[in-house]
Order: C-alpha cells, then sequence, then structure tokens
C-alpha cells in the first residue's frame, strides 16, 4: 500500500518536471503576475510595501489554481485512474498523494521563490520569513481544496475554466488569513501568530476534507 | 436499457469472447465486470467477490484507453503500473522484452505507435498477477505477428488457471474460446 502511495507521488512529480508537464507554468504566471504590479500602481514605495504580501498572496492563490483542472482530467483521459482505481490503495490515499505531489510542484515552489519577488513589492526585510512561513502553510489548502474541485471535474471533457470557478469561493478563507497574518508580521495590533495558527487550522482541515470530497466525487462519476 | 437478460460463468482456465454490434454495451459490461459502472439488476460474483470494490483489484482491466502517460518511458509506466496494481510478477523488462518491445524501455510512451502502445498497456498484464483479465478490444491497432504474439500470453495465462474475458470484433486465436453474443 506504501508502495502504491510512493508509486503515484513519484509518478506525478516525473510528469510534472517532464517537458510540457506545467509544473514549471504556475511558477512563470506568479512571476508575471507580482513583476507586472508593480507597472500598474505606479512609483509609490510606500503603497507597494503595505499591499505587497496581499499581491503575493494573489498571485500565488491564482498560480496555484491554473493548472488545476488537469489534476485528475489527464488521469482520466488517458486511463491511467482505471488502474489507479484497480489498486488495493483506498482512493483517499491515491488523492492525498496527487495532492501532496500537486504542492511539491506548485506551492512549494512558490513559496520559496516569494523572498525574491518580495524585493519586487517592496516587502519590508522583516516580513520575509513570515510572508514565506504563511505561503508554506497556507498553500497546501489551496491544493487540497482544488483536488476537490478538480475531482468534480474530471470527467467533463471541457472543464477548463470550472474548476477555478469552484474553487476560488472556497479559497476565500485561505487568502484572508494569509494575507493578515502576512502583514500582522510588518505592523499592526494583531499578533503575527493569531491568524498564522488559524491558516494552519484550515490548511489542515483542508487536506482531510479535501481528499475524502475528491474520492467521493471520482467514485461517483462513474 | 443497454442490454438484459445476461448470464454466463466463467472458469479458471477458460476465454470468453465477448462479440456485438458497436455499442452493444460490450464496453459497459466490461465496466461492471471491473466494479466502475453499476447494474441496474443482477449480481456480479468474480472469485467469490461480490462488493464493486473489491471487483476492481482481482480483475486485470486493459480498456481500450491505454492507460500510460506519455511523459514517461514504457519501463516507468510499467514500473508504475506494478507498484499501483500489486502482486509483482514480471519485470517491467522481462514483460516489455515478452511483447516484442525490448528495445523501447528507454522511449517516452508519446513517442511509440498506436500499436506499440497497445502492447505496452497488454504488458501491464504480466508485471503484475491478477487471474482475471478483462480485455476490450486488445487485438485493435496491432498487426498480425503482435496478434499472435498476444494469443500466446492469453494461451500461457489460460494454462496457469486464469480466466479471460476479451470483448472483440474478430477472432481471439484462441482454441476453445467461447462466445457469448451481447443485443441480438
Amino acid at each position: 500500500m506504501k508502495r502504491a502511495f510512493l508509486a503515484i507521488l513519484k509518478r506525478d512529480l516525473a510528469v510534472a518536471s517532464r517537458a510540457g508537464g506545467g509544473g514549471e507554468l504556475a511558477l512563470v504566471f506568479f512571476l508575471t503576475m507580482v513583476v507586472l504590479v508593480p507597472f500598474a500602481l505606479g512609483p509609490d514605495l510606500n503603497l507597494l510595501s503595505r499591499i505587497g504580501p496581499a499581491i503575493l498572496w494573489l498571485g500565488a492563490l491564482l498560480s496555484a489554481l491554473i493548472g488545476l483542472d488537469r489534476l485528475f482530467q489527464s488521469d482520466e483521459e488517458d486511463g491511467s485512474l482505471d488502474l489507479i482505481r484497480a489498486s488495493a490503495l483506498p482512493l483517499e490515499l491515491a488523492v492525498l498523494a496527487k495532492g501532496l505531489a500537486h504542492w511539491l510542484t506548485t506551492g512549494l515552489p512558490l513559496a520559496l521563490v516569494s523572498p525574491l519577488l518580495g524585493l519586487l513589492v517592496a516587502l519590508p526585510g522583516e516580513g520575509v520569513l513570515p510572508l514565506v512561513a504563511t505561503l508554506l502553510v497556507g498553500t497546501p489548502a489551496l491544493s487540497f481544496i482544488g483536488a476537490g474541485g478538480a475531482a468534480l471535474a474530471a470527467s467533463l471533457r471541457r472543464g477548463g475554466l470550472i474548476v477555478p470557478v469552484l474553487v476560488a469561493p472556497l479559497t476565500v478563507p485561505v487568502l484572508i488569513f494569509g494575507v493578515s497574518s502576512a502583514n500582522a508580521a510588518v505592523g499592526g495590533t494583531v499578533p503575527f501568530l493569531t491568524p498564522f495558527l488559524i491558516l494552519c487550522a484550515i490548511s489542515l482541515g483542508a487536506i482531510v476534507v479535501g481528499t475524502v470530497a475528491a474520492a467521493a466525487a471520482l467514485r461517483s462519476a462513474d | 436499457m443497454i442490454f438484459e437478460g445476461l448470464s454466463f460463468a466463467l472458469r479458471p482456465g477458460e476465454a470468453i469472447a465477448l462479440t456485438g454490434r458497436n455499442g452493444a454495451g460490450k464496453s459497459s459490461l466490461i465496466a461492471m465486470l471491473c466494479g466502475r459502472l453499476r447494474p441496474d439488476g443482477g449480481s456480479i460474483r468474480l472469485g467469490g467477490v461480490e462488493d464493486e470494490a473489491d471487483l476492481a483489484e482481482i480483475a486485470h482491466l486493459v480498456g481500450h484507453r491505454d492507460g500510460l502517460k506519455t511523459a514517461l518511458t514504457a519501463r516507468e509506466n510499467l514500473a508504475f503500473a506494478q507498484d499501483v496494481l500489486g502482486h509483482a510478477a514480471a519485470t517491467p523488462d522481462e514483460a516489455l522484452a515478452a511483447v516484442g518491445l525490448g528495445h523501447a524501455a528507454e522511449l517516452p510512451a508519446g513517442y511509440l505507435s498506436a500499436g506499440q502502445r497497445r502492447r505496452v498497456a497488454l504488458a501491464r498484464l504480466l508485471v503484475s498477477r491478477r487471474p482475471y483479465w478483462l480485455l476490450d478490444e486488445p487485438l485493435s491497432a496491432l498487426d498480425t505477428a503482435s496478434q499472435a504474439m498476444v494469443a500466446g500470453l492469453m494461451r500461457d495465462h489460460l494454462a496457469q488457471g486464469g480466466a479471460i474475458l476479451a470483448a472483440t470484433h474478430g477472432p481471439l486465436g484462441l482454441d476453445g474460446t467461447r462466445e457469448v453474443r451481447i443485443g441480438a
């Protein structure tokens, strides 16, 4: 069972890292969006640094959402989802492996490049590490809430945009607490830990609920 | 309603050729046998297992989609299938050699022709041991030499006490195949 779990994880990482796998797409989108915002806002450094965490979080959220529709759809199309269904591994654990692979190829790299992009939005030095921390613990929620939506759209031939539309409203709490804890680190009256711990809780909840929901959606899709 | 009143038994060492016109429900029946579709009535028992979630775990399905990731090599695809399906039998390289693709192990599946991809999908039957083979058009896109090779693999499986149900339009190339026709 552990072998099947690791095989799915390894395969999804391999597919994402090969040419055309879409692993780098989210990162490039994130980069493009954050680079464009200062041009749109003009040279007001105070404004930029005030809304910097929000821009980075919004960028991370949208980048995590864009590739999501393919999460189960590509497996459904080429028939490898049948293979996963035929495994003794419970579907929930298969979804967990796929969600984890999605986070490792989108959320984790997004969090790791965010200090670099923080420079572009004049993020204060003391806010960099907290921002990375919020992205690290917040992006798993995006991957797993997204997995639920992606599973619903797995059997739709042209489900492309429906997944982000379906998933985006559900990610609002993640965005609110992600941005507020990143902001709390650079000033304000709320201590950093208060929103940060809520963000952790949302993430843990999303991993469980998203996994079970996605597995249920895949089962009922037949 | 796709079909009704269908009843047959498949015994170890036996092969059934499932025939019928296009759209008669051959693929739907196979989907039911591996637990993906629920019949409106009646029951399916496979090796004493009736729960549909467990049906998928003892049947070995090669559907009309090959189940290969085009970005991964033939060997990686088979290694994945072996890890996921369990009951490891032949190694991916042995299985590829058995379907005559030993030279293509390092090629991404996307570079292979339709017939070669089909053979990689059929090699999946060898990397992990499961008693019931459910094949949907196993010979489609295969040349005559490959068809004979697949018939050989099926004969070996039957000789080891396995059972095969294959939806097909042409002869499977096996002796003593029983035919079950869906839809008159």
